[in-house]
């Protein structure tokens, strides 16, 4: 609006000379108060999507895609893992019909011992994991069964609204801890050799330390716990409080997905390429049920943590995604220039029929 | 008192027949003593005993929607009326149950945000209509107490049967009963603006019983007792009588005063209460007016109810697939999944009840996707509106300064549908035109005279040009010029010409025909003059406009009209031989009335020489017919003048005279009062011959040419909407001739255009009018307006590969058998073909009837503007009303849904603000459905792996609070600041208006297009992070993640991604939308350290997860970097070929601004042409 200089000029409010005919009563006028806010003239930076942008912006992304890649992809390389799945291995042959009846009975002999190769040179700590798969710890009735009133002090320890029916005993009395997750603890139990000399598997400090200071009580011990008829999984030393039991703390931090790692515990020892390491596995835990598999994951950690390449993977196919579509718009660009804003181009003016008037 | 004196003229007495006539007319009375007639009003006892069994309503007037009491349920009621807010208070009651997948706190606390946010907005807007009402309720009024004192009372304290004194210049404060007022015939003037939105002044008269009450004293033992109409909405009638001083007396509506009119030209009236409150006729007459919604919030349900079937779609997949796994859990009395102990749990994961627990799960589903429904999506658009609102009202360019009026939107729920308007429908007087007439032009003996310009031969200078672009830019400064030119405008007369002005004209040849023309117009009228005692100028009040205009105009050529009796007139007259002022009066002998059927009106006087004179005034149609043989001297000169005037735009009257002597005049006056006081039924006909014998044989003078003239920018602005592509008809009761002339003046009718012409003038047709048969007529006519259609229509077939374009001009009574059911469509076909539609005398039924038909034949939004309360059926049935407040008239202005000052301030609003506030709330509403969708669908996701067990990834907090905290202020900051390009370009670029009409931004396929753009991103984001933090160790402790961890991260993503496309979806940036955007981001960081800072009772599983876990871990800081830049990519593409290959509009025009801007080429003002032809 050409307007814009005369009102811009009246709008310097306030002063009663500026207006030809000013209306009658000026302090009561209604003229709207003039402000950038109002007027909507903010100042504004008004970026358009020009091809200089577009491309500069893949360029830009693939050029700092590609080496972030690199380097996350070399980072999960050098990470080396040993993994062995044993949950079919571990069955003794005369039972690899009736699994069930194996893992279920407690007559039958559990342990099952294997050997395992270094493929390449493991820097302490050795971090060793189990691995479950199709094992629904995400599931919300499961998710929901604990009580965390109960797990950070002792005078929560009737707090179970969340946890039938692994709430109380037939008698009555809480069980600590209450619910499904703690009830249905992971029970395999690990053991290391290195040539006949055993492997110490440090559990300390494999769970947050939020979770030891903050969410599992030091005044709290287990009570009650796997007395019922039903048991799920590992006991608990009912003479160290919860705060200490890392393996519980560990398993009561439920996975995302159905297929999750948890941390056993820790090798502080560096092991040698090509050395053979035996492992006693005590195989009680019930996976059979459930059709669900079990691994033994032994693993260093880089900056990046365990080995996953698809971090890697990813950032090197976007980076280079973004360099080939910057290519393909400078070729466009070449083959078929086209002025900035060139007029003919709005649609009232392609087609003159479309023009109104 | 004095001046009360003074002005004890029997004023009635002037007004022949006419005014009491007119209003007779309107009456049809309805039958005495039926149903509806039982009121009893005791005036002067309001509190007797009698009053008080009636309990009339009190005069406490309240347009409020809600009270204190019912303020609380109604709003609620209304609130859950919405599919969408019933939806989540039944998930929010759900989610005190066991099915819930969330904590019911959680869950509540973002639909009590949002529906007291709601409320509030209610309750502010109630309360500001409850400011208004208790300012008109507190005015004061002087009331009877007793002993004739009369005392100074709210409005809201009147009760029926009091007796109050109204002064001058002051509204009635309720339907009151003329008593008495300060002239002695007991009549007031009385405008009636806010009621029919009418300027003339309107005569009252009390019974002749109740005239001598006129002063305070009198009222000390006055008694009087009324029955009457109930409470009624029709303004024009009223029926009741009156018992006084033990006689019956019977009333009409000539002595109701009607609340909300104001009483003018008389110093007080005394009045009697009759209706008060909410049975006043004006309330009676104010329904409520019909909500309307706007096109992309009606879409916009719809989309809501797309969104409603895909959430369900995902709730009965989830459902499906639960029921299963669920039963798979007991395998023949074994359990699978031993670890949820599936023999011992409740119903809702039961195996053995799988069917059942599949359908609460479904319930479950229900509530943890109800993020795909945008819980604060209707809030924040009213926010947005209301903002958007303020703009409009605050937008210096459309500030009115004269009138000091600024624009109000009164309603915010149709500022999106002004960017929309298809066809606009506008009422001509008062809206295109000012309503007040300029005196321009004369022809006096064959000679032209005044130089003024007007604005139709102004707008064909420009065409000539060929440069209305710049012309319009100008437009503001042009009127400013005019008013500096003219040292001291006066309204009502632009008239320039040395010859005739300042006394000049006695040089001029002709001298004696010159003096008798302007006395003519000095003296033929019946106007009142209104001296200013302290100035000793004098205004005048007129019936009409034009009259208004021709005795000013007498006055500035030295022929001052001053006084009026009810006999005589008298004028201050310049005299060509001695050159002094001399004082005249004439006798005024009687009055021949104006009507439509005439055309004509005259004045016999006696002047001081005892010459008696018929001073005659109409139209040239009627008026060459009556010219005697010896009075055609000018004739032909006249009749080209006409034809000069009427192509101008002008409204032109011929002016003619004749001598009487005493013996005709006697013998004519004779038949005449004999006609006049005949009781027959052809009394009309009587007086219509009598009075055709005194006019005739006249004595040509001359002609004037009387400019209605247009608002200013009027045609500019028609332009700017033309190219636009809106389609203007105008609606006018003004007649055929006019309604062109102002079509042409306000270009919307061209000369090169062919006009389609649909009338019934035809002689055949006016000859069976003579027969009266009704049937034939109604036939005929029928017939006639069939076949000028059906001929229209082929005209316009030949023409479509041709440039020629159509105008389609239609009289009301064409109008009416065109509106018939069988017959709209084949007319509705013809007008949509044709450039421009102008209908001529239409009432406003028609108007309403048009409009309706437009709406609903085309399916396109139409845009009603008016000023009058004419009009008010026209604004409601549109899509949008729109009223002109430029006059006083309330009555429009009420019933629209913006209003505005002036008609150009249009082209403001429709093309700068339509458009902004259209493209922002279509952005906004598809952006929230996007972020919504690309929140819930992660959920949906992560459920997959979760067996839809309806556990939700994230925390239950960060469920709630996603869409109030994390995303909503950007989302408003776009639909408040968004513009795609600047107001100036907005105007210069009309075309871009086509996006909203053709409703581009809210396709189904953009709507889509984003929902699917919120589907990639949540597959993107949900996959990406589930697959790069997998099962491996998560950091260089060896520590895994857990669904903490994992929820944390996806819902950091999402929130960068929502905020950041919209970054990429809009193309302002000021500083307040960086801030939301920003923000956004920073405030979820800031979040998520406190709440994890909090104890672990509250922030249960994200206890100090950023804190600890996830900022010290590279793989979070990495994820966080590649999938939101990842998910962004699909759109970002899209984008630039999009806007490379295909671009839209207003995408070539921003960057036809950035090459401008460096350039430096946007003022060129021949670039600028090129740009728009």
């Amino acid at each position: 609006m050409n307007t814009k200089g005369a009102t811009s000029s009246g709008g310097n409010d306030g002063n009663p000379s500026d207006s030809a005919s000013p209306p009658p009563s000026k302090k009561n006028s209604k003229r709207p108060k003039y402000s950038r806010f109002t007027q909507q003239e903010l100042p504004a930076c008004k970026p358009i999507l020009t091809p200089g942008w577009v491309i500069t912006a893949f360029t830009v992304v693939g050029i700092l895609f590609i080496p972030i890649g690199l380097v996350c992809l070399f980072a999960s390389e050098r990470v080396v893992e040993i993994v062995y799945q044993y949950e079919a291995d571990c069955v003794p042959a005369d039972y690899s019909n009736n699994v069930l009846a194996y893992i279920q009975s407690s007559d039958t002999n559990k342990t099952c011992t294997r050997t395992l190769t270094v493929p390449k040179y493991m820097k302490n700590p050795v971090f060793i994991y189990y691995q479950l798969d199709n094992f629904y710890q995400n599931h919300r009735r499961y998710v929901k069964s604990r009580s965390d009133t109960q797990l950070r002090s002792k005078a929560g320890e009737r707090e179970i609204k969340n946890c039938p029916p692994e709430g109380t005993t037939k008698s009555g009395d809480p069980i600590v801890p209450c619910g499904l997750i703690a009830w249905s603890l992971f029970n395999d139990t690990y053991g290391f050799s290195l040539e006949n000399e055993v492997l110490n598997v440090s559990k300390k400090n494999i769970a947050w330390k939020s979770d030891q200071e903050h969410k599992f009580g030091s005044d709290v011990y287990p009570k009650n716990f796997q007395s019922g008829g039903l048991i799920g999984g590992a006991k608990l030393n009912s003479s160290i409080p919860l705060s200490e039991q890392e393996d519980l703390i560990v398993w009561m931090r439920t996975a995302a997905l159905p297929t999750f790692r948890k941390l056993y515990g820790k090798i502080e020892k560096e092991l040698q390429a090509n050395e053979n390491i035996t492992v006693v596995i005590q195989n009680n835990y019930n996976t059979y049920s459930f059709g669900g598999g079990k691994k033994l994951v032994l693993s260093t950690t880089g900056w990046i943590g365990g080995k996953n390449d698809f971090l890697g993977i990813a950032y090197l196919t976007v980076g280079g995604l973004c360099l080939f579509l910057a290519i393909s718009f400078i070729l466009v660009y070449v083959v078929k220039p086209r002025p900035l804003g060139d007029p003919s181009y709005l649609s009232w003016n392609r087609n003159p029929s479309g023009h109104l008037n | 008192m004095a001046g009360a004196k003074k002005k004890r003229l029997r004023l009635s007495k002037i007004y022949s027949f006419a005014c009491g006539k007119k209003s007779m007319k309107n009456e049809e009375l309805p039958p005495v003593g039926g149903a509806g007639f039982s009121r009893m009003v005791y005036c002067n006892e309001p509190d007797c005993f009698e009053a008080g069994i009636h309990n009339y309503p009190q005069n406490y007037v309240s347009t409020t929607k809600y009270n204190v009491a019912t303020f609380v349920p109604k709003s609620l009621f209304e609130q859950f009326r919405r599919v969408a807010n019933f939806y989540f208070l039944v998930t929010g009651i759900l989610s005190f149950t066991p099915l819930a997948p969330f904590t019911a706190v959680s869950a509540i606390i973002p639909l009590i945000i949002v529906i007291i946010a709601t409320m509030v907005k209610e309750g502010l807007e109630d309360l500001r209509r409850h400011q208004q009402d208790s300012e008109v309720n507190n005015r004061a009024v002087l009331v009877h107490q007793q002993n004739g004192v009369f005392n100074n009372t709210e409005w809201k304290n009147l009760k029926v049967g009091d007796i109050v004194k109204v002064e001058k210049d002051k509204f009635f404060p309720a339907d009151l009963l003329l008593l008495s007022s300060s002239y002695d015939d007991a009549i007031c003037y009385v405008e009636t603006m806010n009621l029919d939105g009418e300027t003339n002044l309107k005569l009252k008269q009390a019974l002749e019983i109740t005239s001598s009450l006129n002063d305070d004293s009198n009222f000390r033992d006055f008694k009087a007792s009324l029955k009457c109409e109930d409470p009624n909405p029709s303004l024009y009638t009223f029926v009741g009588s009156m018992e006084y001083e033990e006689q019956q007396y019977s009333l009409s509506p000539q002595q109701i005063l009607l609340r909300d009119s104001k009483l003018r030209n008389t110093e007080y009236i005394y009045g009697a209460v009759i209706f008060t409150g909410h049975d006043t006729k004006v309330m009676q007459n104010a329904t409520a007016p019909p909500s309307k919604r706007s096109r992309i919030e009606r879409k916009m349900d719809k989309i809501i109810y797309v969104l409603f079937f895909c959430l369900f779609m995902m709730a009965f997949i989830g459902s499906i697939i639960f029921g299963v796994k669920t039963k798979d859990d007991l395998k023949n009395g074994r359990m699978t999944r031993w670890y949820l102990r599936p023999d011992d749990i409740s119903i809702l994961f039961d195996p053995n009840y799988a069917a059942l627990a599949a359908i609460f799960h479904f319930l479950t589903a229900l509530m943890l996707y109800n993020y795909f429904i945008p819980i604060s999506l209707y809030v924040s658009i009213e926010v947005v509106k209301l903002l958007q609102t303020l703009f409009i009202n605050r937008d210096i360019h459309m500030y009115y300064e004269e009138a000091d009026k600024p624009a109000r939107a009164r309603t915010s729920n149709l500022n999106e549908e002004l960017g929309q308007v298809d066809t606009i429908l506008s009422d001509k007087t008062g809206t295109l035109t000012c309503n007040s007439m300029e005196f321009v032009k004369c022809s006096i003996a064959g000679t032209a005279y005044g130089h003024g310009v007007t604005e139709v031969e102004r707008a064909a200078a420009g065409r000539r040009n060929g440069k209305p672009s710049v012309q319009a830019n100008t437009n503001g400064m042009n009127h400013i010029d005019n008013l500096v030119d003219s040292e001291s405008p006066i309204k009502g007369f632009n008239f320039k010409d040395g010859r005739v002005m300042n006394g000049k004209w006695v040089n001029e040849p002709h001298v004696d025909v010159i003096q008798k023309f302007f006395r003519l117009l000095a003296v033929c009228h019946t106007a009142l003059p209104d001296v200013d005692e302290n100035t000793g100028k004098i205004t005048y009040e007129a019936e009409s406009p034009d009259e208004a205009a021709f005795v000013i105009a007498a006055r500035e050529f030295g022929f001052e009209f001053y006084k009026r009796t009810q006999t005589s007139i008298s004028v201050l007259e310049f005299d060509p031989r001695t050159g002094n002022k001399v004082e005249r009066t004439y006798e005024l002998l009687s009055v021949l009335e104006f009507n439509s059927a005439r055309k004509r009106m005259s004045v016999i006087v006696r002047d001081e020489e005892g010459k008696i004179l018929v001073l005659c005034k109409g139209a040239d149609s009627v008026m060459f017919d009556r010219i005697g043989k010896n009075g055609k001297e000018f004739e032909q000169e006249t009749r080209d003048h006409v034809n000069v005037y009427a192509d101008a735009g002008l409204r032109t009257l011929i002016l003619a005279y004749r001598e009487l002597d005493e013996d005709k005049y006697k013998e004519l006056n004779k038949k005449f009062n004999e006609a006049k006081n005949s009781i027959s039924a052809d009394r009309d006909i009587l007086i219509e011959a009598a009075a055709d014998k005194i006019e005739r044989d006249l004595i040509l003078l001359g002609a004037t040419a009387v400019e209605d003239k247009l608002q200013d920018g009027v045609p500019e602005c028609i332009n700017k909407l033309a190219q636009a592509g809106i389609k203007i008809w105008v609606l006018t009761g003004d007649k055929m001739e006019t309604a062109i002339n102002i079509g042409f003046a306000c270009s919307l009718l061209r000369q090169g255009m062919k006009q389609i012409i649909i009338n019934l003038e035809s002689p055949e047709i006016q000859a069976l009018e003579k027969s009266g048969d009704q049937d034939a007529i109604t036939k005929a006519s029928k017939e006639s307006v069939l076949r000028q259609i059906t001929v229209g229509k082929f005209q316009l077939i030949p023409s479509s590969g041709s440039s020629e374009t159509f105008a389609l001009i239609i009289d009301g009574k064409s109008l009416a058998y065109a509106l018939e059911d069988d017959m709209k469509n084949l007319f509705l076909e013809l007008a949509l073909g044709c450039a421009s539609v102008i209908c001529c005398r239409s009432s406003p039924k028609q108007k309403a009837l048009v409009t309706r038909l437009v709406k609903i034949g085309t399916g396109k939004t139409t845009l009603g503007i008016g000023d009058g309360a004419n009009d008010v059926g026209m604004l409601q049935e549109a899509d949008i009303g729109i009223g002109i407040s430029g006059a006083e008239g309330m009555q429009a202005v009420m019933s629209s849904d913006v209003a505005i000052a002036q008609f150009r301030y249009l082209e403001r609003l429709l093309l700068v603000h339509g458009h902004w506030c259209y493209r922002r709330l279509t952005s906004m509403i598809c952006y929230f459905f996007f972020k919504n969708i690309a929140f819930g669908f992660t959920l949906f996701l992560y459920e997959a792996y979760a067996s839809f067990s309806g556990q939700p990834a994230y925390n239950d907090w960060l469920l709630s609070i996603y869409s109030l905290l994390f995303t909503s202020l950007p989302v408003m900051s776009m639909g408040i600041f968004e513009q795609d390009v600047s107001a100036r370009y907005c105007l210069k670029f009309p075309q871009l208006y086509q996006e909203g009409v053709k409703d581009v931004l809210f396709s189904w396929r953009r709507i889509l297009g984003w929902m699917f753009n919120g589907f990639l991103c949540a597959t993107i984001i949900f996959f990406g992070c589930n697959k790069a933090l997998e099962h491996q160790a998560f950091n260089k402790e060896g520590f895994t993640v857990g669904r903490d961890i994992i929820g944390a991260t996806m819902y950091t993503c999402v929130v960068w991604v929502v905020n950041m496309q919209m970054g990429l979806a809009i193309s302002y940036f000021t500083l307040l939308q960086h801030i939301a955007a920003w923000g956004s981001i920073a405030l979820w960081y800031i979040f998520i350290i406190i709440y994890g800072s909090l104890s672990p009772t509250t922030s249960t599983n994200t206890y100090q997860i950023f804190t600890e876990a996830l900022a010290p871990a590279a793989s979070y800081w990495l994820v966080t970097i590649l999938v939101p830049i990842t998910a962004l990519i699909p759109y970002f593409t899209y984008a630039a070929i999009q806007r490379q290959f295909f671009p839209r509009e207003h995408e070539i025009i921003q960057r036809l601004r950035a090459e401008e801007k460096s350039n430096g080429i946007a003022n060129d003002p021949e670039y600028i042409n090129n740009m728009v032809r």
